[in-house]
């Protein structure tokens, strides 16, 4: 049906179709190896791309790309601007006029739109003003929190704003009721062009009237007939009301059917589209423009729609669009509960959609337009009222869901909540955006997100085409959120600029046909991955390239890591991520520095030692690093001799400032990553550091000084790292002071990544030795990308403020990572820079361009979209728990070092105390006693609480400076979900697993044992606890515990008998061990990296690292969970 | 009319207040640029980080010169920004080099505003007593 429409249309006919393909014109390499730097890009190089969220790699460093310079070549402006009808359409569109509402809505939505931009008080310009206004700032500069410039005005939303959503109707567009049978009656300007199509297919359209009745319903989609409502704030209840007048009556049709008002909608959006596009033919096609809708419309053609495109008089166009909808109704009951739709999408579409549409279509966004009101209205009214259900925390204690916490589903649209991009992946604060900066100020709740980018998936499309489609002005990625204009035209979800679809899109590889670019798996995936061509490219893809740089001081000697290392190196060389290309060298280093000459051709490794460690140089720089396929005998052989190499050796101090410089030297030239191990403070040569910890200090309930580095040597050599590409990762293994704040430099602006083994030793502390062995192995050889940069795009009116984790900022928007690995987390804040008035939708695209190991350029493009509300209560409705506290996190650590710790734990207090004060007083009307919070809040003030008491944060509790640093890097650089364990740990009760509910995963089955809260008063002495607290595990056994459990799990008789360092289950042949040993294992397979398990009893000397995770629990230096909560009850009531 | 010393402090306060406004327009762009892309903060820090302590010896420069000249409200005015520099430069991250500008953490936005404003300030308050000190330079040659 419309293929073939399409393909007439296009008279290209097939043949063009499969020209696409991927042979088109593979560009061939440009890049030759010298260009590194400059400005090297060949003239495909889009113009994009500067700007592009991938700069390629050698060119981080060169100055500034005028992105226009290098714009591609005429033929897309051409064609862009050639089509006559269609410049008309697009340019309203970014326009962003007004829309028009019909005559009923348009007396209210009119005005208030329009003041809205001037009602709405002025986004405060991110005023330092930090929302928290306890903490005292007198530097001007120091507040990092933003994300509430508080003081900002306030005012309660005008009742026009509220009504403004519903304007913004464009949304409801795709949605085409099958059983409609007449068409809306068109506004009449914008109907006569479209008007045609619409009846062509006018099985699509509504029956109903213009949806004047429906839109109220949906503006807060509580309202909703049926529908308890939430306890709204007296405002919005107000705006509420309002509104309900001017749309008029309720729609009769909703009763019967979510659908019906849908239907409306869309052959609205349909027909304006085609309207505008030439009118015969075209016509169609333009319908389906709206990304989502593409998506839609594959759905409902296979499932009901299928009848639909026919009747779509004219096959070609639009039928298949409006068809998505329908899938919608039909499946998609309007109650359905899962899917939350936000009442400011549903808003108003309807009323509006019709005169507005031709406008509102286009700078509505596809996505917005997509969304269908009436589905919205509906899923609505179940999903929100759960979140915002009043919770009295100090009554209710049992909080904790059974299992793990679930992320919260944006209230999108089904089709569109059902590509949307994974919450492992790409998490949002707020998963309904404020409209504006005051009102994000006025819920006073961080709003960021958080990225695990280059997570290891285990499904993810891979596209090879010779053209990536992306925006021709701000370079996104073609995702599922973009809409098609018709078949040849897009626009861009961030920017909303139309663009073209090259003809290589037309045809989709999946499907082989041709003509359906919205089915085209870029489309259908939100995570996806592009394999670059040489635009994408600086300089040829590096190989990969590891260099190991040893500390082989007595010290080091002593602690025995050597052993381990070259052991799991051995074991692991033929694992190590690369091709025939690959690379390796090592370095080793006392108070001199060791090179070691592997050429090929040498009966063994021969030792070059350099004592000029003031003015280093690289003895034989080119034998140092070698071809691992080629000389694999001697590395090998220098990996067995290493750890005997050193043994005698006296030496004591360490010059690890200079090796790493000799490894800077030597690695320049092509990139790549350095791990150094280090087991000293480095007390010579440059970098030497002295040590600052005052173990007097380490319980101080004063402030921590020392957190900050003590020299800039190390940045500054990360920072030539990054430049050339390299990353250097940093394995700490030492009982003493090593000054991580200064050492851990290296890593946190050359993207690598810190790992830290507190006395180690290789006698003296097994476990840790267990873990080093096991963190190296998937050190070794988990995946891992080259010259890699990230860039951060997000919808017009939102802007990146801060980024946390471990990168190099090397502009606005674009993260340098010299490597990236899958373990690697990102933190960005944001804030709203211009109001989000006409927008139903937003999207974040985080894009990561780098090199696999294999050689290949890759691109890996994450898009997320989230939905814009503009009511108070809405915001807390979406309000992400989990990702709050990840983010809030981050911004603590940044607080502490810049400002002070108690400045940084005042925060983190605040922060609860404003949110849950904010929902108290602009969002529940009734004022009860006690500490009420919304449910999707309700762990919030215990997250907050667990913070204050993480190592990180804590004070009065003895606590390493080195390990308070470490603690502080994984908040910012662990991606959420396991940063959250190290923050809230679970403990599980574990001696009486059952099979019920139990997991089956591979024919294992796991038992899912409930998650209790940390509180001591859920220990017995007559049961078995097992805290998961990340990188640790403890397995208490209390005092008269089972003895079935001591037996047949532990393998001994008696509680006695339960040996002091156990940190392995034995492998009984029992039921009762199998169970635990695959729980446990189970648990352990969640995380990349190791966690020690110890068997802690009563007397064991870790049982107070065990007892201070019971956050819940008062201990002499901090709050219990309830003190803390009557001192927030009593903030917030002040 | 006499050439007087705080003539002459004010005619060099004159020039040098001109290469300040200079500074200070440099330092705008400068922000201006690495807020659009178009530079790479480790070069812009590279270029700023040399200029700051000349900039803040200038103006330490005349204020003794008024000092000397006994020209006390003219000091009093520019005392505060002295103290500001001095706060300024005590405050800054730890480097080894001198300057205040470190390209790890320029591109925040909440520091990359402050620097913006801070160069608007300067600006203003250069350009006003670029005037003052044209008004101070004639009215001591004139009542002298």
């Amino acid at each position: 049906m419309s293929t073939a429409g399409f393909n007439s249309q296009n008279g290209t006919g097939p043949g063009q179709a499969y020209s696409n393909g991927p042979s088109q014109n593979p560009v061939a390499i440009q890049q030759l190896p010298g260009v590194s730097y400059g400005m090297t890009h060949q003239p495909p190089y889009n113009p994009m791309q500067a700007k592009a969220p991938v700069a390629p790699g050698p060119g981080l460093y060169h100055s500034g790309y005028p992105p226009v310079s290098s714009y591609q070549p005429g033929p897309q402006l051409a064609s862009y601007s050639t089509p006559p009808g269609q410049p008309l359409l697009t340019r309203p569109q970014i326009a962003g006029p007004p829309l028009h509402t019909p005559p009923q809505s348009a007396s209210p939505s009119p005005g208030p739109r329009m003041p809205l931009a001037q009602a709405t008080p002025p986004p405060p310009a991110v005023s330092s003003s930090s929302y928290y206004s306890n903490l005292q700032q007198p530097q001007p500069n120091a507040q990092p929190w933003q994300y509430n410039p508080v003081p900002a005005p306030m005012g309660t939303p005008p009742p026009p704003n509220s009504m403004s959503s519903p304007p913004r109707g464009p949304v409801a567009n795709h949605l085409n009721p099958p059983s409609s049978s007449t068409a809306p009656p068109p506004p009449p300007s914008s109907s006569t062009a479209y008007s045609l199509p619409q009846q062509a297919y006018g099985s699509h359209s509504v029956t109903q009237p213009p949806g004047p009745g429906i839109p109220p319903t949906s503006l807060h989609g509580y309202n909703q007939p049926g529908v308890a409502p939430p306890p709204m704030n007296p405002a919005v209840s107000l705006s509420y009301s309002m509104v309900r007048p001017t749309y008029g009556p309720p729609p009769t049709g909703p009763p019967l059917s979510g659908p019906p008002p849908t239907m409306k909608p869309t052959p609205a959006t349909g027909p304006p589209l085609a309207n505008v596009i030439p009118p015969p033919l075209k016509a169609d096609g333009t319908i389906a423009g709206n990304g989502p809708q593409s998506s839609n419309s594959y759905n409902h053609v296979d499932n009901k729609m299928g009848g639909l495109p026919p009747p779509g008089p004219p096959g070609r166009h639009l039928s298949h669009y409006p068809s998505l909808p329908p899938g919608y109704q039909n499946t998609a009951a309007p109650h359905k509960p899962t899917a939350p739709v936000h009442p400011a999408m549903q808003a108003a579409p309807q009323p509006y959609s019709q005169a507005n549409q031709p406008y509102q279509q286009p700078h509505s966004g596809p996505g917005q337009a997509q969304l269908s009101p009436s589905l919205a209205a509906l899923s609505l009214q179940s999903s929100s009222p759960e979140a915002l259900r009043v919770v009295n925390l100090l009554q209710d204690r049992n909080l904790l869901p059974p299992t793990s916490v679930p992320a919260p589903t944006p209230c999108l649209p089904h089709d569109l909540q059902k590509v949307n991009c994974s919450p492992e992946v790409f998490r949002c604060t707020l998963t309904s955006i404020p409209q504006t900066q005051s009102l994000l100020n006025k819920a006073k709740m961080p709003l960021g997100l958080l990225l695990h980018p280059f997570k290891d998936l285990s499904q993810l499309p891979v596209v090879t085409s010779s053209t990536i489609v992306r925006c021709r002005s701000c370079r996104t990625y073609i995702n599922p959120f973009v809409s098609f204009l018709d078949q040849r035209k897009w626009t861009c979800n961030l920017c909303y600029r139309v663009n073209d679809v090259p003809e290589e899109f037309m045809y989709n590889p999946v499907s082989r046909s041709y003509g359906e670019p919205h089915k085209r798996p870029e489309v259908q995936n939100a995570t996806i991955e592009f394999i670059a061509s040489s635009e994408y490219m600086l300089r040829p893809p590096q190989p990969a390239v590891y260099l190991f740089i040893l500390d082989v001081s007595h010290n080091a000697v002593e602690t025995g890591y050597l052993n381990v290392f070259c052991q799991s190196l051995l074991d692991n060389i033929n694992a190590l991520p690369g091709d025939s290309r690959t690379k390796i060298g090592f370095i080793t280093f006392d108070s001199t520095i060791h090179f070691y000459n592997l050429q090929e051709g040498l009966s063994q490794p021969q030792m070059l030692i350099v004592s000029d460690i003031e003015d280093i140089f690289l003895p034989t720089p080119d034998s140092l690093l070698v071809n691992l396929n080629e000389c694999k005998e001697l590395v090998q052989d220098l990996l067995k001799s290493l750890p005997t190499l050193f043994e005698k050796t006296m030496e004591t101090q360490s010059a690890l400032g200079s090796a790493l410089q000799a490894a800077f030297k030597l690695l320049s030239p092509t990139g790549g990553r350095m791990s150094v191990f280090q087991t000293q403070l480095p007390n010579l040569g440059v970098g030497a550091l002295q040590s600052r910890e005052d173990p007097n200090q380490r319980a101080s309930a004063k402030d921590i000084q020392h957190l900050s580095p003590a020299t800039d040597f190390y940045k500054k050599l990360a920072l030539d790292c990054s430049g050339q590409h390299i990353a250097v990762d940093l394995f700490l293994l030492s009982s003493r002071y090593c000054d991580l704040a200064s050492l851990g430099c290296i890593s946190r602006y050359s993207a690598g990544s810190v790992h830290y083994y507190p006395s180690y030793h290789q006698q003296h502390n097994p476990a840790q030795v267990e873990r080093f062995q096991k963190d190296l192995k998937r050190y070794l050889t988990r995946k891992i990308g080259f010259e890699a940069v990230m860039r951060i795009r997000c919808t017009k009116g939102l802007s990146i403020h801060t980024f946390h984790g471990n990168f190099f900022v090397r502009s606005t928007d674009l993260l340098s990572l010299p490597n990236v690995n899958p373990d690697a987390g990102f933190a960005v804040q944001m804030s709203i820079e211009e109001n989000l008035n006409d927008m139903q939708v937003v999207s974040f695209q985080a894009a990561l361009l780098y090199t696999s190991s294999k050689g290949e350029r890759r691109i890996r493009v994450h898009t997320l979209c989230l939905p814009v509300v503009n009511s108070l209560s809405d915001i807390f409705a979406g309000a992400d728990m989990q990702a709050m506290t990840g983010l809030l996190a981050c911004m603590a650590v940044d607080r502490s070092v810049s400002a002070s710790l108690s400045d940084a734990r005042d925060a983190l207090t605040n922060a609860a105390i404003d949110s849950l004060s904010s929902y108290r007083h602009s969002v529940l009307t009734i004022q009860q006693p006690g500490l009420l919070s919304p449910a999707c809040l309700r762990l919030f003030p215990l997250y907050v609480l667990a913070l204050l008491k993480q190592k990180a944060f804590r004070t009065g509790t003895s606590t390493r400076l080195d390990e308070r640093v470490f603690a502080m890097c994984q908040l910012k650089y662990q991606p959420l979900a396991y940063a959250m364990l190290m923050i809230h740990p679970a403990l599980y009760r574990i001696d009486d697993l059952t099979d019920e509910g139990a997991l089956n995963i591979n024919d294992r089955t796991i038992p899912q044992p409930r998650v209790l809260q940390l509180s001591a008063e859920n220990l017995s002495t007559e049961a078995a606890f097992l805290m998961d607290a990340g990188t640790v595990m403890y397995l208490r056994v209390g005092k008269n515990c089972n003895p079935i459990f001591l037996n047949q799990v532990l393998g001994v008789p008696s509680y006695a008998a339960v040996p002091d360092n156990l940190y392995l289950l034995p492998e009984l042949d029992t039921a009762e061990s199998q169970r635990t040993r695959a729980f446990i294992g189970w648990l352990k397979d969640q995380r990349p990296f190791f966690p020690t398990l110890h068997v802690i009893r009563d007397e064991s000397q870790l049982k107070p690292s065990f007892m201070q995770n019971l956050i819940e629990d008062r201990t002499e230096s901090a709050l219990s969970y309830y003190e803390f909560l009557l001192h927030l009850q009593q903030q917030i009531s002040k | 009319m006499a050439f007087t010393f705080a003539a002459f402090c004010y005619m060099l306060a004159l020039l040098l207040t001109a290469a300040l406004i200079f500074f200070a327009i440099w330092h705008i762009i400068a922000f201006d640029e690495l807020k659009t892309d178009y530079k790479n903060p480790i070069d812009q820090c590279n270029t700023l980080n040399p200029l700051v302590l000349p900039e803040y010896l200038i103006h330490f420069f005349f204020c003794v010169m008024f000092f000397c000249a006994a020209e006390w409200l003219t000091l009093v005015l520019n005392l505060p920004l002295l103290a500001y520099h001095v706060w300024r430069y005590m405050s800054r991250p730890v480097m080894s080099c001198p300057g205040l500008y470190d390209p790890t953490t320029i591109m925040n936005a909440d520091i990359l505003a402050y620097c913006q404003k801070e160069g608007w300030c300067k600006l203003a308050f250069y350009l006003l007593s670029f005037f003052y000190y044209l008004y101070g330079m004639i009215y001591v040659l004139v009542s002298s």
